[in-house]
């Protein structure tokens, strides 16, 4: 069972406090919504979660069967997907999910992926340059590579933006899903139609 | 220790990961052309230059030498900077920090440097030297030299692409970094290039051959060793 403890997290960027003395915890099988005011830190948290940042104070712990997840475990078992972050646009999906598949070490099982991809209603324009690709289809290639290689934590920064309805409600049934598989989802996000998935929250500011 | 999750027999390791980045980077360089045209239109334009200014004039071993590493330091300058300004610029960096060791991205930039290197060689080396009617007299001497010290340049340029990929005014801070870094490689490969001109045999070029192999082996282990902290900071 995977269990994340966030102690005393503080990010300063230069002279400027970002987050301050921030604790709390996540378990396996939750979802952990974090919301706050625009700017009060919520994505800054959420890349310190995922390993992106380094943290200016305090320790944010991934802990399964009471050992902490190194990097290499992170990677591989963590999930993440952020409007910050941009996929190959050059690349199609598939060779996206591929590329990504390879460097976590995953078998590059093609019906896998073609799996995850129809899960997220891109099957059909595997083959597309993901620069041809909607906002939307993005997003959705986005939620593709969070779930690549069944993660047991999930790290989503406002993970329905910019989908249409049936995204969104897609988005929703993600993140319900992997909370029934026991993975710990925490989301980032204002909107209340995805603060209502949450189990518990935490509200910065 | 860590172990693999189930379903992961297929494991691929350290290779196979840095593999899988220079493959992409191929495929996308194939696909934009972006950083082989700069390359290749800058060194094409400079050697005309230089072919262009010195005209039939004889010139000196050391001269030639020093034409040919200027033409090739400049143009890969132009270039290998973008393999991970790239990255960065389009945001594609924070999906290769969540899958990819640093070391495994680094393995798999340098490769994408040391082709590009390659292929600018292939297309400009031949043309300088017919251009320039310079003669060779220690041709394969010649051609040890010019591989280590492309794998030298790709090396150096490399690792200062990655320190200045998050800077602000990247250009600037990477020619101001790059000199210095690489200029004693530079004076190393003048040196041994005027040798092979000359025709020289290995046993006069070995000491500076050494101090090549030296060089590019230092520069390529620091790399290693700092990149840890250049890419996670």
């Amino acid at each position: 069972m995977i269990h994340l403890i966030v102690d005393s997290l503080s990010k300063r960027y230069g002279t400027r406090q970002v987050l301050s003395d921030l604790s709390f915890e996540a378990h396996a099988g939750r979802v952990l919504v974090i919301t706050g005011p625009n700017g009060i830190g919520k994505s800054t948290l959420l890349r310190c979660l995922a390993g992106l940042e380094r943290l200016s104070g305090g320790k944010a712990s991934w802990l399964e069967k009471g050992v902490e997840w190194d990097a290499a475990a992170k990677r591989r078992r963590l999930g993440f997907l952020s409007p910050e972050m941009i996929l190959y646009e050059e690349l199609t999906g598939l060779e996206n999910l591929r590329f990504f598949a390879r460097l976590r070490g995953l078998p590059p099982d093609e019906r896998v992926l073609r799996a995850l991809l129809e899960r997220v209603g891109l099957d059909g324009r595997r083959e597309d340059p993901v620069g041809n690709y909607s906002s939307g289809m993005q997003q959705r290639l986005k939620w593709a590579f969070a779930l690549q290689g069944e993660p047991q934590a999930l790290v989503l920064d406002e993970p329905g933006i910019t989908l249409d309805s049936d995204g969104f409600q897609l988005s929703g049934e993600l993140v319900y899903e992997s909370r029934e598989r026991g993975t710990i989802v925490i989301v980032a996000t204002n909107d209340t139609r995805e603060i209502e998935l949450g189990d518990g929250r935490v509200i910065l500011g | 220790m860590e172990t693999p999750p189930p379903g992961t027999a297929a494991v691929s390791g350290w290779l196979g990961q840095a593999w899988a980045v220079l493959h992409k980077d191929l495929l996308t360089e194939i696909r934009v052309a972006a950083a082989s045209t700069a390359v290749g239109m800058f060194a094409l334009v400079t050697l005309a230059v230089v072919s262009y200014a010195v005209g039939s004039a004889p010139l000196d071993p050391v001269v030639e030498a020093s034409l040919l590493w200027i033409v090739l330091f400049f143009s890969s300058s132009v270039g290998l900077s973008r393999t991970f300004v790239k990255e960065e610029e389009t945001k594609t960096a924070i999906a290769l920090r969540l899958t990819a060791s640093p070391s495994v991205v680094l393995g798999g930039k340098l490769a994408f440097n040391c082709v590009l290197m390659l292929l600018l060689a292939i297309l400009l080396v031949p043309l300088f030297l017919i251009l320039m009617a310079v003669p060779v007299r220690s041709p394969l001497l010649f051609l040890v030299v010019l591989t280590v010290g492309l794998i030298g340049l790709a090396g150096g340029s490399t690792i200062i692409a990655a320190i200045i990929a998050k800077a602000k005014v990247k250009a600037p801070l990477f020619g101001a970094l790059i000199f210095p870094v690489l200029m004693p490689l530079l004076l190393l490969l003048v040196q041994s290039t005027t040798h092979t001109f000359e025709g020289s045999s290995w046993s006069q070029v070995s000491s500076y051959l050494l101090g090549l192999v030296g060089f590019a082996g230092a520069m390529i282990t620091v790399s290693f060793l700092l990149f840890d902290v250049v890419w996670e900071s």
